[in-house]
């Protein structure tokens, strides 16, 4: 229990990191950002294990690739929060000459960024390669990867997951972020995609799925059950029901925080909702 | 003139097939990628040699260069394989985000280009993908005369650490070049000196540039003939020696005039040393079905227009 107290502490501080990176400049997308949040400080502060200082090549270590690059904030709150860079770092997101671009890069050499994303559809077919390579390297390790529902709609992800599958790429955990929205509205108006877990399964995936996307209990729990399904010559889904803009009520139920930053009164109403904990940067 | 005797006619991709073969043998991190069409792309050596080392994707192109981007986080050098069409126009945005921008070694070994595909037609006929290429920051681009030069470029990109568009193609053609010509990426090769023209040739068209030199020989014009096989980054500096000579240039690819190497010499020549200049290239149109010899000639991709151009350009000067 001390453990979930103490990644709850780490949660809040990661929100935020989000809302006051995405009010600094105006932009960003804070939605999703805030509805992934329990699912990325739990995987890199409880679930991976990680070496730090960051070196490409990731061996003998998990892996994580984001796929949906837009919810770069929640990223990098969490990859410095870890200490891959300094946190002050993070005042400079989507400024001229940072480390931190809108959307992910290793072009500016930001440790813990393996590839670039934001043009979507690609981190799984990524992740699946570097999934392939450790195991002609023996490497035991991980690899694991988040792509957004709306992503989905991309035809690329329908190739990744056959391939997968008829590879028997074993070594992998995909976690699909449901949020059930998109940038026009919901996933349902936009481009109903019918019963993924059917569909996932149907591609010859194991899918195992989190209903309560935003709890740390039930995000460990069901990556822990993946993890033990591991190695079985099936690749390994999660698809996790979240809620845009969690831990901000005016953010929440509604698909008008995808791309928008708050305003000063906005800001400060939404971190009086989530007090410091580990100090902000 | 230089002479250059043509060994035994021979394809591009053979040279491919068997540079990758041997990098199987020489390198333990290169590994292979295909997207169905492992005879086309002569890959089957490399696979029954290391077959733990080859990755058969199925016709699925956005996902074999997603996976090839993947498989460098880890050490490994991806060799992909499809025809030029499904290894660049197709596959734009994965090269771009997941391989160019991400600084990935990925090698895209792209057969079949241009029109001497021939029968399958303007599907399969890409014209564009220089230029699609040469486009991407961090990008380079091969485009390999016969096949030794296809399999010496094979070998040496794997040495090289970067994202490399390697573009090759289907019929047998005179193979010509001697291992002594070495192949340096961004170097280009004086085939033959000279002192009238310039002619700058790239890809199937280098063989009809020499047979174009010495038919403009026995006219009495002295031909300089300088293979450029990387497209980019471009060897300024042998063609701006060799025009300072020579006072006029022909270039000559299988490719559309936007966005080729005519492209990028008219460029430099305008930037740094204006130039009469001529272009042997397809002027801004699809292809059709036909034989590759059939097609060369009605493209105006051959001898006679480079002796045309020849012509035309020394006119100008």
């Amino acid at each position: 229990m001390s453990d979930i107290n103490a990644l709850e502490n780490i949660s809040t501080q990661v929100r935020r990191d989000i809302l006051r990176m995405v009010h600094k400049v105006n932009s960003g997308h804070p939605g999703g950002s805030l509805g992934c949040v329990e699912f990325f400080v739990s995987l890199y502060f409880n679930i991976m294990d990680t070496k730090i200082p960051f070196e490409m090549n990731g061996t003998h270590e998990d892996l994580f690739f984001l796929s949906n690059g837009h919810i770069s904030p929640v990223f990098y709150s969490v990859l410095a929060r870890k200490g891959y860079f300094p946190v002050e770092e993070l005042n400079t997101f989507r400024l001229i000459d940072s480390r931190l671009q809108g959307h992910p890069t290793t072009h500016e050499g930001l440790p813990g960024i393996r590839v670039a994303s934001g043009s979507l559809g690609q981190g799984l077919s990524v992740a699946i390669g570097a999934a392939q390579a450790k195991k002609l390297n023996n490497d035991p390790k991980t690899v694991f990867v988040l792509m957004g529902d709306g992503e989905l709609q991309e035809g690329q992800n329908w190739e990744a997951l056959m391939y997968a599958a008829a590879k028997g790429v074993d070594n992998i955990i995909a976690t699909v972020d449901l949020n059930g929205k998109q940038i026009d509205g919901s996933t349902d108006e936009v481009l109903h995609m019918g019963d993924i877990a059917q569909k996932f399964k149907a591609f010859g995936w194991e899918v195992l799925s989190i209903k309560e996307g935003n709890s740390i209990e039930r995000i460990l729990e069901t990556l822990t059950e993946a993890k033990s399904k591991l190695g079985q010559q099936k690749p390994i889904a999660i698809l996790m029901e979240t809620e845009m803009g969690n831990g901000v009520d005016f953010m929440m139920h509604t698909h008008a925080w995808h791309g928008k930053a708050p305003n000063d009164e906005q800001l400060e109403n939404a971190l009086a909702q989530n007090e410091e904990t580990l100090g902000d940067y | 003139m230089k002479q250059y005797t043509n060994q035994g006619s021979n394809d591009t991709r053979s040279g491919f097939g068997d540079g990758l073969t041997e990098l199987g043998r020489t390198n333990p991190n290169v590994v292979a990628l295909c997207a169905d069409l492992i005879g086309s792309l002569k890959m089957q050596d490399f696979i029954d040699e290391n077959p733990e080392r080859f990755y058969q994707i199925g016709i699925a192109e956005a996902n074999m260069m997603g996976i090839a981007a993947g498989l460098t986080i880890g050490g490994k050098i991806p060799f992909t394989g499809t025809f030029a069409n499904f290894s660049t126009g197709r596959v734009y945005d994965q090269i771009r985000q997941s391989i160019a921008y991400s600084g990935k070694n990925v090698k895209i070994c792209a057969s079949h280009a241009g029109i001497t595909l021939g029968e399958d037609g303007a599907t399969h006929q890409i014209l564009e993908d220089i230029g699609m290429m040469k486009m991407l920051p961090g990008m380079t681009v091969i485009n390999t005369c016969d096949y030794n030069q296809t399999k010496a470029a094979t070998i040496a990109i794997a040495d090289f650490d970067g994202p490399v568009y390697l573009r090759f193609g289907r019929p047998k053609v005179a193979n010509f070049t001697t291992p002594d010509l070495g192949f340096e990426i961004g170097k280009g090769i004086l085939l033959n000196p000279g002192s009238d023209v310039t002619i700058v040739a790239t890809g199937h068209l280098v063989w009809e540039a020499l047979q174009a030199a010495e038919e403009l020989e026995s006219q009495g014009i002295s031909a300089e003939v300088i293979n450029i096989h990387t497209i980019k980054p471009l060897d300024e500096e042998i063609i701006l020696n060799s025009v300072k000579k020579t006072g006029c240039l022909v270039s000559a690819e299988e490719h559309n005039y936007l966005g080729g190497l005519g492209e990028s010499i008219s460029g430099l020549l305008g930037l740094k040393h204006p130039t009469p200049m001529e272009i042997v290239a397809t002027q801004d149109t699809f292809g059709e079905s036909g034989t590759p010899a059939q097609l060369m000639t009605k493209y105006g991709l051959d001898k006679a227009s480079i002796i045309d151009k020849a012509h035309k350009v020394i006119k100008r000067k």
